[in-house]
């Protein structure tokens, strides 16, 4: 309590210090509506009209610029302060409130600049490049969204508005390398690179809960900077710290492409070589970075902290290094040195050189994104080099290596140092064989056992005075337990996909179930999170009985490509997949905050089975997803790529 | 090991045929367009196409809905339909058939034989085999064929592919391989394909289909191996690989998917196979759906070639055409230069345009100064055995710091990312809102410096480097000169100033950049050529000779050579200073007629493209053109081959009052000069592989854009210098990216000569390879008696007589609001 009521007066301290900018703070919002504004618009114009599309990309990313600049130079005049703005409360309770806040200091301002510039280049750019390229709105609409969440996320005043933003970074890298939607390695990939985000996510919504408990409250990014009161919070709960800290650092190694998931960044450049650049060459990979940078305050004093990011960036940047040198592709070559270049940032990043960090980030996106850009003039311009210059084999400092050294390492290198198994090998497939073990669980079985039980379930909990204490303990975790076993039978679940979202929809049931009865509550405040999955659960369901009405079997073991036929009911069940992933712009989102607020600190063995069931979740229906509606379409062999294509 | 059956399996047969089906692409810097389905080409086209589509799942047609649609739009006739029908079907049945092809619905074509094998392996086994070996299949290749990508290259590279792997699996500490097993196969055991399959299919009657099936799951990199097995010197940094190993090399890697899969528990495909697929190469079933899709593109084709035929017969006759030409201007025969050359003639009515191969028959390898290679500056299919070598060359090569492979390296990339990255944001800015030429781009007129010297002339017959000759003695001047002059049919008359011009292309961001050239100088700019050809016709004792042989140019006469840029519509010409004074003026009127021309034909070229308004005068569209020409967001600098669809042999004269829209590829000849058709030979042994593989080629992208194109290029990845392919794992993509093809009509080439049909048949027989272009229907062939004018067509080995459907054809006076309205492909017209 008393740690809460020094929070409550710094934080007044602090309202009342940057009252003096206020009205520039009142400008932060701006940042955040033009990109929304500019999105709709774009959602809204005929697909057919590319002049009015790219107009409306370019425009509303060069307004961006233009204020950005002309903000930047004016505050940069105004003695460069902190700005802060405690934004709008989207929910609020007696003992919860979820804030959007805003926050502006140097870390924001190279973020937009760098990002703005990037962005308006490559709006320019594509306006051309992508002419009569089948998807040309939705190209522009993903970047827009990108835009939308790399602005929210940058200008963010708290962790809850940072992952509004994170997440919609994740779901717009995911629609980009998917982009090429027929084909069969984009919707691998895309998969592949979202499940490692995944892992980002969980990151945060567990730093997010543990933050929650450390403060007792929200906390804002302009809290962090008071020294004391970090200290006093962090002094009192070391573990606590560190833990955050370290899920922090877990989301911005996924971001960024560090060890152990570098893997997936190569694997990303499905997409138009655009898009490519924005994201894997140059902002959204650096988004770690950015996270790092803007926690600094919170991790400084944790030495444990910054030499764990130390050798993790210097470790990226050595097997980066060599796994660039051995890359014959061009884009895979850029994304390992970029890669990198990243790590290295972690070092200065770790080392406390912030400014260093800044420019180092800059210059790197502004260079990997142009050799992105100019990635197909390899060719003319190397082959000619060659022509002139050509020698049957130059000198590289690996000539010094033993022959048996230099055949290890070039091997390793080329075999990425099996990094690209890892995750599955050591994540996926034992839950999915995990998931196996519950075949048992068939649709009627779901269905009709399933109901029954939750309604048993549902039962326990009104009648739960009756219950003996040490039961109505255990049911928290009883029931997550069931949500659990249900998600991951739909992860692993390689047939019916109706069978899949009925076990995805059900697990949230299971898990508001787990809550109210964990903190004594009945459902009133359960209503928010679970009408949204109800509303998107049905939907949803719908979009696959009628699919599989009309197209047959829409087995999981397979991409079924029905994009390719029914565009308007993929973007549908895509919005009820969000709904039921509780993406920020659907109700659940906010409930899915709420229900972590309800886990006790102490539960840690609550907080990661809930946090593994939102895990699972998302993937199981992104995988849905790409199954069911991406690849090549399974009715017609003349018109698709090859698969290995 | 026992064998399951008696050895029905014939490796090198297998290999052979294999090697045949594969696509035959080369690497990007040879681009080299060819029949995408040469596999077929001893077959009809017809026939061959169904197989290649029942075996391959190749799409070789339009779809049915896309030709009703050309006939709703009025782009396939009506009476051509008809005619078609009854030519196939008999009269009885055209009405029936004609029913069907507006309004039957057909069903789909059954899954290809191609993949049907190797499919068990997911079925039965539950195994995905591609997902768990391409990757670093695709990866070691890549690696291995590199060019100059990676900074640290494979490490044992000089003796052979196979051998390095051993030579590395033997010494390393890890391996390529997940198990034990498949390693041990490598470095101890003969590793013979039979063996290799008994112990992953056990059943030597599958072996074939099997590796078909395995090959063809990656058709791009087996495509690349191969070709680079039979033409090493394709790679400039060669490398020594052949099929077998590549398939040796897969099955090891399969047999290690299988072991890391199920341990040691695993048996021959054949022990789970319940039934045997259908055999690749059997018999195909006839199918109503490829007769129909067959109808529907001979009427396609017709619709449009009984225009254009309509349009040579109503000719005005009588013509007075002056003798003394102000100027003549011998072209390549490339379908882009078509408009350039009506231009010419219509801003001066006096002047006489030639086309001819763009290597102006002077073939040779080509050494520019300091160049480390020789390059091959005639028809890939010939080997020359001259070398002419570049020296007092004043061209310096920029270096661009973005191509750098410092800015891949530890310490390197970091000092790079700090200072040249911010650098970086201002290119790019001024990249896409000023763009300008730089180094990365691929341009023409760097091909060649125009002031440099050449080596065209032999000092002694033994001056040889690497056994090549090093420039050519008179006689063999004269050769190629009088065999230019006489197959193109200029032996009097000649005007005096003779341009002989080549043309280039220059793109920027473009890997397909050599597609652009020209095919007749193996995909480059044919500057050095026309320098070569006209120093040749200047040479004063290949007069002498040609004198002789009763070719007489008069000795004021002069030829000057010149290079067309067709990307940015510019020109430039060679060695002016040789030209007399009095030349020296024409050169000076002419010029201005070539500048007019120019803008001109930038104008009637930009209506295909929508970024530039085709109202605006013609100046101001060209600096547009010339902007867009190295703009790095263009994907479409030029649209190169994509409106062609004829080859005119034969005198201007023939076709100089139509518009026929840059859709038609001139090789110029006089039947009067060639009574024999020796000449004309020529022409069509270089016309039906060069013509007729650049049609073919577009065909089939454009018919299918995956399998047989490359996809669009947005994506494309650039693969060790030698290829493109998707994301960082995918096959490589041979065939042409869909920018280069959305606009082309696929039909087939027709090529018309002017001569008497029983010349053109005895010519045509005379090599069978060319006479197999003509009588598979792979280019369809019209000979039009230049006495009589009338048409004949070539169909089953013999000409019959052809009366077009059309009577009339549209006369216009002014082209310019036609092109300034109308995007797609134009018809023929009557130029008044």
């Amino acid at each position: 309590m008393q740690s809460s009521q020094i929070s409550n007066e710094c934080f007044l301290s602090y309202i009342s210090t940057m009252y003096k900018t206020g009205d520039m703070a009142m400008f932060l919002p701006y940042f955040i509506l033009l990109p929304i504004i500019g999105f709709l618009v774009n959602i809204l114009v005929p697909k057919k009209n590319e002049t009015v599309i790219s107009w409306a990309a370019f425009t509303t990313v060069g307004v961006h610029l233009l204020t950005a600049i002309g903000f930047t130079i004016y505050w940069l005049f105004q003695h460069h302060t902190i700005l802060s703005l405690p934004g709008w409360a989207l929910y609020q309770t007696s003992k919860y409130s979820f804030f959007l806040s805003f926050y502006f200091d140097n870390v924001t301002a190279t973020y937009l600049i760098v990002g703005d510039i990037i962005l308006f280049q490559v709006a320019a750019y594509s306006r051309y490049y992508l002419h009569r390229e089948e998807g040309y709105k939705r190209f522009f609409v993903t970047i827009l969204l990108f835009y939308l969440g790399y602005n929210i996320a940058i200008f963010s005043g708290n962790l809850e508005t940072l992952f509004v933003g994170w997440e919609m970074l994740g779901i717009s890298s995911f629609l980009l390398i998917a982009f090429y939607r027929d084909r069969y390695l984009p919707a691998k990939n895309a998969v592949k690179v979202i499940s490692v985000y995944r892992l980002g996510d969980v990151g945060l919504i567990l730093a997010m809960w543990l933050s929650h408990h450390l403060w007792h409250g929200n906390v804002s990014f302009l809290q962090l900077n008071n020294h004391e009161l970090v200290s006093t919070h962090l002094q009192t709960n070391t573990l606590i710290g560190l833990f955050i800290s370290l899920m922090i650092l877990m989301s911005a190694v996924a971001k960024s492409a560090q060890l152990p998931v570098t893997s997936w960044l190569p694997r990303a450049m499905e997409g138009p070589t655009p898009s490519s650049a924005i994201f894997y060459g140059s902002l959204s990979v650096h988004i770690g970075i950015f996270v790092l940078l803007r926690t600094f305050p919170f991790w400084e004093h944790q030495l444990a902290m910054r030499i764990i990011i130390g050798v993790i960036g210097l470790a990226t940047s050595v097997i980066a290094t060599g796994i660039a040198r051995v890359q014959s592709t061009i884009k895979t070559q850029i994304a390992y040195a970029s890669a990198a270049q990243i790590g290295i940032m972690f070092i200065e990043v770790a080392a406390g050189l912030e400014e260093v960090a800044l420019v180092h980030f800059a210059g790197n996106a502004f260079l990997r994104a142009y050799q992105l850009l100019v990635s197909p003039s390899v060719v003319s311009y190397l082959i000619r080099e060659q022509f002139y210059n050509f020698k049957p084999r130059e000198h590289t400092f690996e000539d010094s290596f033993s022959k048996k050294t230099a055949y290890t390492v070039y091997m390793l290198c080329m075999k990425e140092w099996n990094l690209d198994n890892l995750m599955y090998r050591y994540m996926w497939n034992p839950l999915k064989w995990f998931g196996k073990w519950l075949d048992f669980l068939t649709l009627s079985r779901v269905v009709y056992y399933g109901i029954p039980a939750y309604l048993a379930g549902v039962a326990l909990v009104y009648f739960r005075e009756m219950l003996p204490e040490a039961v109505e303990d255990a049911l928290p975790y009883l029931f997550c337990s069931i949500a659990l076993m249900m998600v991951l039978k739909s992860f692993a679940e390689r047939k019916l996909a109706r069978m899949s979202w009925l076990l995805v929809v059900m697990h949230h049931f299971w898990i508001a179930l787990a809550i109210s009865v964990n903190e004594r509550f009945y459902f009133n405040e359960d209503r928010l999170y679970l009408s949204g999955i109800v509303v998107a659960g049905i939907v949803g369901f719908i979009c696959l009985r009628w699919l599989h009405f009309h197209e047959g079997s829409i087995d999981m073991d397979q991409f079924h490509g029905h994009s390719y036929r029914h565009p308007k009911i993929a973007f549908v069940f895509l919005l009820a997949c969000l709904g039921v992933s509780a993406f920020p712009i659907s109700p659940t989102f906010v409930g899915e905050d709420l229900i972590f607020i309800h886990i006790r600190e102490e539960q840690v063995v609550l907080a990661i089975m809930v946090s593994l069931s939102y895990v699972l979740d998302g993937l199981s229906l992104m995988r849905m997803y790409a199954r069911v509606f991406l690849g090549p379409h399974s009715k017609s062999v003349y018109e698709m790529a090859y698969r290995s294509s | 090991m026992t064998r399951p059956h008696d050895s029905s399996f014939d490796e090198h047969a297998v290999i052979h045929e294999l090697k045949h089906y594969l696509p035959a692409q080369n690497p990007l810097k040879d681009f080299i367009h060819h029949n995408t389905l040469h596999g077929f080409q001893n077959l009809k086209f017809y026939d061959g196409t169904c197989r290649a589509s029942e075996i391959f799942g190749y799409s070789v047609s339009l779809s049915i809905d896309e030709y009703r649609a050309l006939y709703q739009s009025g782009h396939i006739r009506e009476d051509i339909l008809e005619k078609v029908i009854t030519e196939r079907k008999g009269p009885a049945l055209m009405k029936e058939w004609k029913e069907y092809a507006i309004s039957r619905q057909y069903e789909k074509l059954p899954p290809p034989r191609i993949g049907s094998l190797r499919a068990y392996w997911k079925r039965h086994y539950k195994i995905d085999m591609d997902s768990l070996v391409h990757p670093l299949l695709f990866r070691v290749l890549c690696s291995y064929l590199d060019q100059g990508i990676s900074i640290w290259r494979f490490p044992v590279w000089n003796e052979g592919f196979l051998i390095s792997i051993r030579e590395m699996e033997r010494l390393s500490f890890t391996s390529f391989f997940r198990k034990d097993w498949p390693r041990r196969l490598l470095l101890r055991s003969e590793c013979k394909i039979e063996s290799l399959l008994d112990i992953l299919v056990g059943d030597s009657s599958l072996y074939k289909q099997y590796l078909f099936d395995q090959q063809f799951a990656h058709q791009g990199w087996s495509g690349i191996v191969s070709l680079v097995e039979d033409m090493p010197q394709t790679l400039l940094d060669r490398k020594q690989i052949t099929l077998q190993e590549l398939i040796i090399f897969e099955l090891l890697l399969e047999i290690d998917a299988l072991d890391f899969r199920f341990g040691k528990n695993w048996q021959p495909l054949c022990k789970r196979l319940k039934e045997k697929p259908v055999d690749l190469f059997a018999e195909i079933p006839e199918r109503e759906l490829h007769e129909m899709r067959h109808i529907w593109q001979e009427a396609f084709e017709w619709s449009y070639y009984d225009e254009v035929l309509s349009g040579l017969l109503a000719k005005k006759h009588n013509e007075n055409k002056v003798n003394y030409a102000s100027f003549q201007a011998v072209f390549c025969i490339d379908d882009r230069e078509c408009s350039f050359r009506r231009y010419i003639e219509e801003m001066d009515p006096d002047s006489e345009t030639f086309g001819a191969p763009g290597f102006f028959n002077a073939e040779f390898f080509y050494q520019p100064e300091g160049g480390k290679f020789y390059t091959k500056l005639c028809p890939w299919p010939v080997t020359p055995k001259y070398l002419i070598k570049q020296a007092e060359s004043k061209n310096e090569r920029k270096k661009d710091v973005h191509f750098s492979k410092h800015a891949h390296s530890f310490f390197g990339g970091a000092l790079i990312a700090h200072t040249i990255g911010f650098w970086s944001a201002a290119r790019l800015f001024f990249n896409i809102f000023r763009p300008t030429m730089g180094p990365a781009a691929s341009y023409s007129f760097r091909h060649m410096d125009k002031f440099s010297k050449l080596t065209i002339e032999n000092v002694y017959p033994d001056d040889k480097e690497k056994g090549l000759q090093i420039g050519y003695t008179i006689e063999e001047m004269a050769n190629r000169a009088e065999g230019l002059l006489k197959m193109i049919g200029l032996v009097k008359d000649f005007s005096p100033i003779v341009y002989i011009i080549g043309h280039g292309a220059s793109s920027v961001n473009n890997p397909h950049f050599a597609a652009y050239d020209c095919g007749a100088c193996s995909g480059r700019a044919g500057s050095v050529n026309s320098r070569v050809i006209c120093h040749i016709l200047n040479h004063s004792g290949v007069r002498k000779i040609l004198n002789a042989r009763g070719v007489t140019i008069p000795p004021d006469t002069q030829f000057v050579g010149g290079l067309h840029d067709t990307t940015r519509d510019e020109i430039i010409f060679f060695d002016e200073g040789i030209l007399s004074s009095g030349n020296q003026k024409r050169h000076q009127i002419n010029l201005k007629t070539f500048d007019r021309a120019l803008d001109l034909n930038a104008k009637e070229r930009s209506r295909r493209f929508v970024s530039i308004n085709t109202r605006q005068k013609p100046k101001a569209i060209h600096k547009k053109i010339l902007q867009r020409s190295v703009s790095l967001f263009e994907p479409r600098p030029e649209l190169n081959h994509a409106t062609n669809a004829l080859c005119i042999v034969g005198r201007r004269s023939l076709t100089s009052h139509l518009f026929l829209d840059r859709r038609a590829f001139f090789n110029s000849f006089d039947y009067r000069v060639d009574p024999e058709g020796k000449y004309l030979l020529n022409i069509l042994n270089a016309v039906a592989p060069v013509c007729g593989g650049i049609n073919l080629e577009y065909f089939f992208s454009r018919v299918d854009n995956q399998k047989l194109g490359a996809g669009t290029k947005l994506p494309h990845n650039v693969m060790g210098l030698i290829a493109v392919a998707n994301g960082a794992d995918g096959d490589l993509r041979p065939g042409l990216p869909s920018q280069m093809i959305e606009v082309h009509d696929p039909v087939r080439l027709m090529v018309i000569v002017e001569h008497f049909p029983h010349v053109a048949l005895k010519t045509i027989q005379t090599v069978p390879a060319t006479y197999e272009w003509f009588a598979n229907e792979w280019v369809h062939l019209i000979v039009i008696n230049p006495e009589t004018q009338e048409l004949f067509r070539f169909k089953d080995g013999a000409f019959f007589p052809y009366k077009p459907l059309k009577q009339s054809i549209e006369a216009i006076s002014d082209i310019t609001p036609l092109i300034e309205e109308n995007i797609d492909n134009l018809p023929v017209y009557i130029l008044e």
